[in-house]
């Protein structure tokens, strides 16, 4: 068998990690002048403008990205919107573990309920548990129109709501999948299906829809985009993850809504295992993260009283872990891949701060929760008590 | 069916020679786990179509189970014993069925949260196997050589970054006649040192001229095979109920005859169909194709000498032009090429790295057709540069 040539570094997981960690603190340190977080537990959160409704934004910096390319000293050319404009003004967490199964579809529905969801990664299935816009909602009493998933595949359909018996139907997100509307905007024309192959880790293979996903015909109702208008900005852009942006700009500025989830997927790309691409997709939603806060701090409805998180769903294989082949998949589960970050900004955070201490992926849901004001009560994650 | 009820009768669908093979250590593969033996399994199966390290490796394997008692063999296998499988997986077909059985096991492990701990018990068994039957240490010192960025007069970024740290830097090798050169240096090495599939040269576009006592494999000849098998994904995508993973069973299935290398060297050809089979992105981008051919032959055949040449993929073209008029043309990205070969270069030497004999290797890898080089092994200093101009023949001199 392949295993005696093959070995993994001999580093237990926990020092890995906290290698990673430790490594992602030295580094903004010196870059950003941020401080330690235990040395800072005072006064300089950012105020909450009210009487506002507190909105938040969530990005998963998708799908995936590895320390060398992006925080250790190497990587830092690629995340130069990170660096310069957002982590100056975050609060940045340097562990954050996903301890659940590093497939994107489930590991994103995993960071929306809370909960480490076991469905099947490729199969048109609702999360099992209740996600935060469930909680969001019900606790709340808000209407659809409040909260909003922006998910670059087909795949991502059912992210908006579970199947829990107590939550589920019609209590969970609206979802736009802006490529799934590209297709059907150009559908009779040319063969798209290279642009709007659905994703990476499956490039041939796309799920059916049955999701509560807008369709085309919504497009202007609910965006106030015309198809000619979205067809001819569509073919301005360079990716899908730009087109979610557009979406999600449009959407922020005509609906509003108070929950925003923005899943990016460009950075995936890295499965066809050309490295530069991957940097490439890197460079793009480092970008892409700074238009989207401009658009915060730009629109009245969201300028003051929003608080935005950026984290990805996971990292990638180690160069060093001989079951798999580098920055190209997540598929050995080891320490590089499981060990990601967090950053958060905006309103109620502290400014240049650092933790290294562990959360974990999981706990994203129930802080949105104390921040919002809902229970995650089925979550099994807990409030990051640094954000509140 | 649990391992302790193997019996000879039940691998009658077997190749010959890995019936041979598994039919003489069935007692000690009685004692297994399930959760370890169809990955056993999955080796041996193929073996009348492996190459000789691996079937070195197989025999070893299997000679060390066949020597240690059932109370060694508990504790060399009690992580493994403790994964907790399901009877779905107890009643696949896993004896005919193996490699399907251990990609689902893979799901469950996930789905279980029990990866982990077969990771724990994989690299301990690892180590005990490395320890009790240690693998053989090559005849002469590997050489790994990677030629990048064809097609690009001049970088946007320095070169070899990954490396340096590990080597000598040359910048003012002589370019000329330079790939002639390191795939004459290559014939002589297999010349001298002849070993089935013991020295290759790997090429990302079509194959330069070469001693045909080279094992060769190349992405512009695998042309043919490369559009029969998009063909075929496309064809098994549109039936009713087709999802990615009954799609990657079925390509597991795919012999050489389907997509046209029915002729020929059997074992190289199933080499080749696994390449783009198995290998993500192998059948659309050359770098990718070229990596994955390096990483698959040091894992798979562990040559003494591979050498590979990396060549411009097309360019994957943005939304924008997608969405215009005329897109059919294939254009290249020589530029991004080099960046993914430069990485493509650093995973051969450390896989490299990763065989027996590692401290003895060298590894060299040009920026072909200009004056950039860098050289690692036991006489080249590390972390230094030189200014010498040298042609590439004269580097490798120093090197081996």
């Amino acid at each position: 068998m392949a295993y005696g040539n093959f070995l993994p570094a001999k580093m237990t997981p926990r020092e890995a990690a906290w290698q990673l960690a430790c490594n992602r603190r030295d580094f903004l340190r010196a870059a950003t002048g941020a401080v330690l977080g235990s040395a800072l537990m005072g006064p300089f959160a950012r105020a909450v403008t009210l009487p506002k409704r507190r909105k938040a934004v969530v990005i998963t910096f998708g799908g995936g990205a590895r320390d060398q390319e992006t925080f250790a000293a190497e990587g830092q050319e690629n995340i130069p919107h990170l660096m310069r404009e957002l982590i100056p003004q975050s609060t940045f967490f340097t562990q954050v573990v996903n301890r659940g199964i590093l497939g994107h579809y489930v590991a994103t529905a995993s960071l929306a309920t809370g909960v480490y969801e076991t469905i099947n990664n490729f199969a048109s299935l609702p999360p099992e548990h209740p996600t935060a816009f469930e909680y969001f909602r019900k606790d709340l009493k808000r209407p659809s129109s409040d909260a909003w998933v922006v998910a670059p595949s087909n795949g991502f359909n059912r992210i908006g709501e579970s199947s829990h018996r107590s939550y589920g139907s019609g209590l969970g997100a609206r979802v736009l999948l802006p490529k799934h509307l590209l297709t059907a905007a150009t559908s009779g024309g040319r063969d798209y299906q290279h642009l709007l192959r659905d994703n990476y880790e499956t490039p041939f293979y796309a799920p059916e829809l049955g999701g509560s996903e807008v369709e085309l015909n919504q497009l202007e109702e609910i965006l106030k985009l015309s198809v000619d208008e979205f067809k001819a900005h569509a073919r301005t852009l360079s990716s899908p993850d730009e087109l979610s942006v557009y979406i999600a700009r449009q959407l922020m500025r005509q609906v509003a809504p108070s929950l925003l989830w923005i899943t990016m997927h460009d950075i995936d790309i890295a499965h066809a295992g050309a490295y530069s691409l991957y940097i490439d997709g890197i460079r793009r939603t480092d970008r892409l993260c700074a238009e989207i806060w401009k658009a915060i701090e730009s629109e009245p409805e969201y300028a003051g009283n929003t608080t935005m998180f950026i984290l990805p769903d996971f990292g990638r294989d180690s160069d060093d872990d001989s079951g798999g082949n580098g920055f190209q998949h997540h598929r050995t589960g080891d320490t590089l891949s499981r060990t990601t970050w967090m950053m958060a900004m905006g309103a109620g955070v502290r400014e240049g701060v650092v933790f290294d201490r562990a959360v974990d992926s999981t706990d994203l849901v129930p802080t949105l929760g104390s921040m919002l004001g809902f229970s995650a009560s089925l979550a099994q994650g807990k409030p990051i008590h640094e954000l509140l | 069916m649990l391992p302790s009820d193997l019996k000879p009768e039940l691998f009658k669908n077997y190749p010959p020679e890995a019936r041979e093979v598994v039919t003489r250590h069935i007692p000690a593969l009685q004692g297994l786990p399930l959760s370890i033996l169809p990955s056993l399994l999955r080796e041996v199966i193929d073996y009348d179509f492996k190459f000789p390290a691996e079937r070195k490796a197989v025999d070893r394997e299997l000679a060390n189970l066949k020597a240690i008692s059932s109370d060694e063999s508990a504790v060399w296998f009690a992580g493994f014993a403790k994964i907790k499988l399901n009877s779905a997986l107890e009643d696949l077909d896993w004896i005919n069925s193996p490699a399907l059985f251990v990609e689902q096991l893979s799901a469950y492990l996930w789905t279980t949260h029990q990866l982990d701990a077969f990771r724990v018990a994989a690299v301990d068994y690892a180590a005990r196997l490395e320890k009790a039957a240690p693998p053989v240490k090559p005849v002469i010192p590997r050489l790994g050589i990677a030629v990048i960025g064809q097609g690009v007069a001049t970088p946007e970024e320095p070169l070899f970054r990954k490396l340096r740290a590990h080597g000598a830097y040359f910048n003012r090798i002589k370019p000329e006649n330079g790939l002639r050169l390191l795939l004459s240096a290559v014939a002589v090495r297999a010349t001298a040192h002849p070993e089935p599939y013991g020295h290759w040269y790997i090429d990302g576009g079509k194959a330069a001229e070469h001693d045909p006592v080279l094992t060769t494999v190349s992405y512009g000849d695998l042309e043919p095979a490369r559009t029969a098998l998009l063909r075929k994904m496309r064809e098994e995508i549109d039936r009713p109920g087709m999802g990615p993973e009954a799609l990657r069973t079925i390509l597991a299935k795919l012999r050489p005859a389907d997509l046209g290398l029915g002729t020929g060297d059997e074992v190289l050809n199933r080499f080749q169909i696994r390449l783009l089979t198995e290998g993500s992105g192998t059948q659309i981008f050359s770098t990718t194709f070229a990596q994955w051919a390096g990483r698959e032959t040091l894992r798979r055949a562990q040559p003494l000498t591979l050498l590979v040449r990396f060549a411009p993929r097309q360019r994957q073209k943005p939304m924008n032009e997608l969405l215009s008029a005329n897109n059919d043309q294939i254009e290249f990205d020589p530029m991004g090429s080099l960046v993914d070969a430069d990485m493509g270069a650093y995973y051969n030497w450390l896989n490299q790295q990763r065989l027996p004999g590692a401290e003895q290797s060298s590894f060299l890898v040009w920026f072909e057709d200009h004056g950039e080089a860098l050289a690692i092994g036991p006489s080249m200093p590390r972390g230094t540069e030189s200014a010498s101009t040298a042609d590439l023949a004269q580097v490798l001199s120093w090197m081996t």
